[in-house]
């Protein structure tokens, strides 16, 4: 085959094919060498970066503004349907190859980070193989020409990620959430299927079209196609093929991405290791339900006129959805101790931004949002990994220089308002000066997160949003103001949240003897010392015998991504500032010609850029009033906490009760009824009450056999073999062994035998 | 000439008596004696046939001489056979000799 696999139309399969053949590598073959696994892995994405990266320079410098119209891509003839053949292939339009800018950077930096995340833990191994197979799926569903590719990827990852939320599987909690995470997203996958499917349908019927195809092109950038399917109409009256596809596809993301109601999973995926939550909760997973509608946009916004603001039904639901799950899961995190459970609200809270972005037609902004966000959150969650194993190696620290172990008990699975004790906000603190490194980065992602003004990525893309919904509020359409004031009332809390989080782990004093010592390793220490200005001692002598090269190599392998990725979460946004200002949006005029129907820019307006830094500086000066001012000490109570009351505070601890609500009124009684009527009453009283009648009727039909056996044929011979023996037994009596008598029978036949010899004769 | 008839007669009633005897006696001996009587009733029959029927062929007496020689052979024999069972049994009762029974 004459195949250029340099050239831009091969190079696709290339970058999903390495990261795939790493894990078959590994499953297969080194999988009891961690050093040989973390090699693959790591070399596996990193061939894969360096194609993407050469990939995403042929598209933005080489291309022209065509790139959307004519793709880069091939494909192959992957299954015969009658007159149509469906075709299986790769693509690479502006949204692909901004999609390619992240993905393989955020993932290649969190293999190097696990590497130094997960060291020592007995399966490191396995984890290399899951996550791999796990970024082979992400490219796959990033380079995909077809729906139903996209598909694949999407199912591989779901499982990916039940493997690796579970990836300590010995623990119950994690099993829980492994199985918890991949039920709820399944319950979304299987509407979304059903959308594929119903589109797949639909596109065959339209007359002179492309026939039956899942294809980008033929479905997203044809405009008889589209108009065909806002027009037909579906199974259910009164609504049209696009809607119905569309609200099934949105459903899909509302599970992946984790939106309200199918939320709650992600909180719980905190159990599988922070590598884990980095990866699929930020930079990838996550971030495939939102491309997938991002990619599907103009099927989903067919029919609608939101230039005009006329929206359609399916823009509502993602509207309605996401800036409410936006604000829900804002008000959520205010709520939580665990650190990882905080951000992983955040990260449900952005989600639904984008989500809502599209939900009023802002498609450039949620394609922005969504790569900035993955930049910074995959900082924060890699961030707060550090900081837990700080103070895990704190813990152990602490207990060398007489402070007791605590004892903390555990719970038997999942429980909703746990904190395990590493990861509890309130027992930390001061810990600027004993992890400076990670301090800082994280006060980055955070201020990127929170959307500090101008300097952040964070800050453009969110304005960005806020921006096209003010656009909208201001002509009094009730939705966009709607959006709009959620969206605001979400980025306040944003803000809040993330500065609560920032000061209760980095400022004031140490609260516990955990955070006092925390901190990994002699070069660390040293580093922190001089940071601190503290001289230097004898004492360090002892922490010398303490040092662990390793762990201080483990300490540098989680640094080092944390520091790339502040590049990105500070830098990332300045591509995509409005034209207005600077003169180009580079990021828009890249990104435009992906749609058929350009998105129109909405003209700069200074105020909702004014109202989104009030609200970022806002919510962040609570934050430091709250919690930077004075410190927490230990034994207080959190502010907010105290502000709130404890009815409300333990509601959100409880996470407004929504997952009891599912886990009660659900999942309970689907698993009794499972029980009692599946395993019960189907398998064991029908199948097998069956199988053993008819066992039994065999049995049954064998006894009779039997006993006809012995009692007709077998009594039949015994029978006759009595009677023969009684009557032998009788008969031989007559032998009496007396000679006369003997003679006496003979003497009686002869005259018997005489008198009729005579009777005869006469 | 006196009547075969009564020849017959003679023979019949000794070999009835002899017949009861060997029926009804207890001593072995006294069956043997019984024999004895059935026998030469038996003779008295073939003589009487003989002299009456073909007197001028010698086959009757030479039938008689038999009979005789036979008789007197199978008392010998029937003698020592009670002599050999007396000295195991020490009795000579005919139905004390019922081993070959049932």
């Amino acid at each position: 085959m004459n195949v250029n696999w340099f050239s831009a139309d091969y190079l696709p399969w290339l970058i999903l094919f390495f990261p795939l053949l790493s894990f078959v590598i590994i499953v297969l073959g080194t999988i009891r060498n961690v050093v040989a696994s973390q090699v693959v892995a790591i070399a596996g994405i990193g061939i894969s970066w360096v194609l993407s990266m050469i990939l995403f320079a042929k598209a933005v410098w080489l291309a022209d503004e065509t790139l959307g119209e004519h793709v880069y891509g091939s494909a192959i003839d992957w299954l015969h349907l009658g007159a149509n053949t469906f075709r299986m292939g790769v693509q690479v339009d502006p949204l692909t190859a901004y999609m390619l800018l992240m993905v393989p950077l955020a993932s290649l930096l969190i293999f190097i980070y696990s590497a130094g995340y997960m060291h020592g833990d007995p399966h490191e191994a396995r984890f290399f193989a899951y996550l791999s197979l796990f970024v082979g799926a992400m490219l796959t569903l990033v380079v995909a020409d077809n729906l139903l590719m996209l598909f694949i990827g999407w199912e591989v990852m779901g499982f990916c990620s039940y493997s690796l939320i579970g990836f300590w599987f010995h623990k119950k909690s994690a099993m829980e959430a492994g199985v918890k995470a991949f039920m709820t997203t399944r319950v979304a996958d299987v509407l979304m299927l059903v959308g594929i499917g119903y589109l797949f349908i639909m596109t065959g019927r339209m007359e002179d079209g492309p026939g039956f195809t899942l294809s980008f092109q033929d479905i997203l950038r044809n405009e008889e196609m589209l108009k065909f399917l806002v027009n037909a109409q579906s199974v259910i009256w009164g609504t049209s093929a696009a809607t119905l596809i569309s609200v099934l596809l949105i459903t899909g993301t509302v599970g992946k991405s984790s939106q309200f109601p199918l939320h709650v999973w992600l909180p719980d995926a905190m159990e599988g290791p922070t590598p884990v939550s980095a990866m699929i909760h930020a930079a990838t997973m996550v971030s495939a339900g939102v491309y997938m509608i991002v990619r599907m946009f103009p099927l989903l916004s067919a029919g609608a006129n939101f230039h005009h603001f006329e929206y359609n039904t399916a823009m509502y639901y993602m509207g309605i959805v996401g800036s409410v799950t936006a604000l829900g899961a804002a008000v959520l995190a205010v709520g939580q101790s665990d650190i990882k459970r905080i951000l992983a609200y955040s990260t449900i809270s952005q989600l639904g931004y984008m989500v809502a972005a599209l939900g009023i037609g802002a498609w450039v902004a949620a394609a922005f949002h969504l790569v900035n966000h993955a930049f910074f959150k995959a900082l924060l969650f890699m961030a707060s990994g550090s900081v837990i194993h700080a103070m895990e190696h704190g813990e152990h620290h602490a207990a060398e220089h007489g402070h007791p172990h605590e004892h903390h008990e555990e719970p038997d699975g999942l429980v909703m308002d746990y904190c395990a004790p590493p990861n509890d906000v309130n027992r930390m603190g001061g810990l600027l000066h004993r992890i400076p490194i990670t301090a800082i980065t994280m006060a980055i992602g955070g201020l990127s997160l929170a959307g500090f003004p101008l300097v952040t990525a964070g800050f453009w893309s969110k304005d960005e949003i806020i921006a096209e919904a003010w656009h909208g509020g201001l002509w009094n359409d009730p939705y966009p103001l709607f959006v709009l004031i959620m969206l605001l009332l979400g980025a306040l809390l944003t803000a809040f949240y993330t500065a609560r989080m920032w000061f209760l782990a980095f400022w004031g004093k140490p609260r516990t003897p955990a955070a006092q010592y925390a901190g990994p390793g002699w070069l660390r220490d040293r580093w922190v010392k001089w940071w601190n200005k503290q001289p230097f001692s004898g004492e360090d002598k002892l922490e010398q015998e303490h040092a662990d090269p390793v762990t201080n190599r483990s300490a540098m392998l989680m640094e080092i991504p944390l520091m790339v990725l502040s590049f990105f979460a500070i830098t990332g946004g300045w591509i995509g500032i409005h034209k207005d200002i600077v003169g180009k949006n580079p990021l828009h005029d890249f990104l435009a010609p992906t749609l058929l129907e350009h998105p129109e820019v909405v003209p700069f307006d200074f105020t909702p850029m004014l109202v989104s830094m009030i609200v970022a500086l806002g919510g962040l000066g609570l934050g430091w009033w709250l919690y930077g001012r004075k410190p927490l000490a230990a034994g207080q109570t959190d502010p907010t906490e105290a502000a709130l009351g404890p009815g409300i505070w333990k509601m959100l601890q409880n996470r407004l009760y929504i997952d009891i609500l599912y886990r009660n009124y659900i999942v309970r009684p689907l698993e009794r009824a499972a029980e009692k009527i599946v395993v019960e009453g189907i398998d064991r009283d029908t199948i097998d009450a069956s199988l053993e009648s008819i066992a039994e009727a065999a049995i049954w039909l064998g006894e009779a056999f039997k006993r006809f056996n012995t009692v007709v044929i077998d009594g039949f011979v015994d029978t006759t073999v009595e009677g023969i023996g009684s009557f032998a037994g009788w008969f031989r009596q007559i032998q009496t062994g007396r000679i006369q008598q003997y003679l006496l029978f003979v003497t009686l036949a002869l005259l018997a035998l005489g008198t009729l010899f005579l009777i005869q004769v006469r | 000439m006196i009547p075969l008839w009564m020849y017959l007669v003679v023979a019949a009633g000794l070999f009835v008596i002899g017949m009861f005897g060997v029926l009804s006696r207890r001593n072995a001996i006294a069956i043997l004696m019984g024999i004895e009587l059935m026998l030469n009733a038996v003779n008295v029959n073939l003589v009487a046939f003989w002299r009456y029927q073909t007197p001028t062929k010698l086959s009757g007496q030479a039938f008689a001489a038999f009979v005789f020689a036979v008789a007197a052979a199978e008392a010998a024999v029937g003698l020592a056979l009670i002599i050999g069972i007396y000295r195991r049994k020490r009795s000579v009762i005919a139905d004390d000799v019922n081993l070959l029974k049932w």
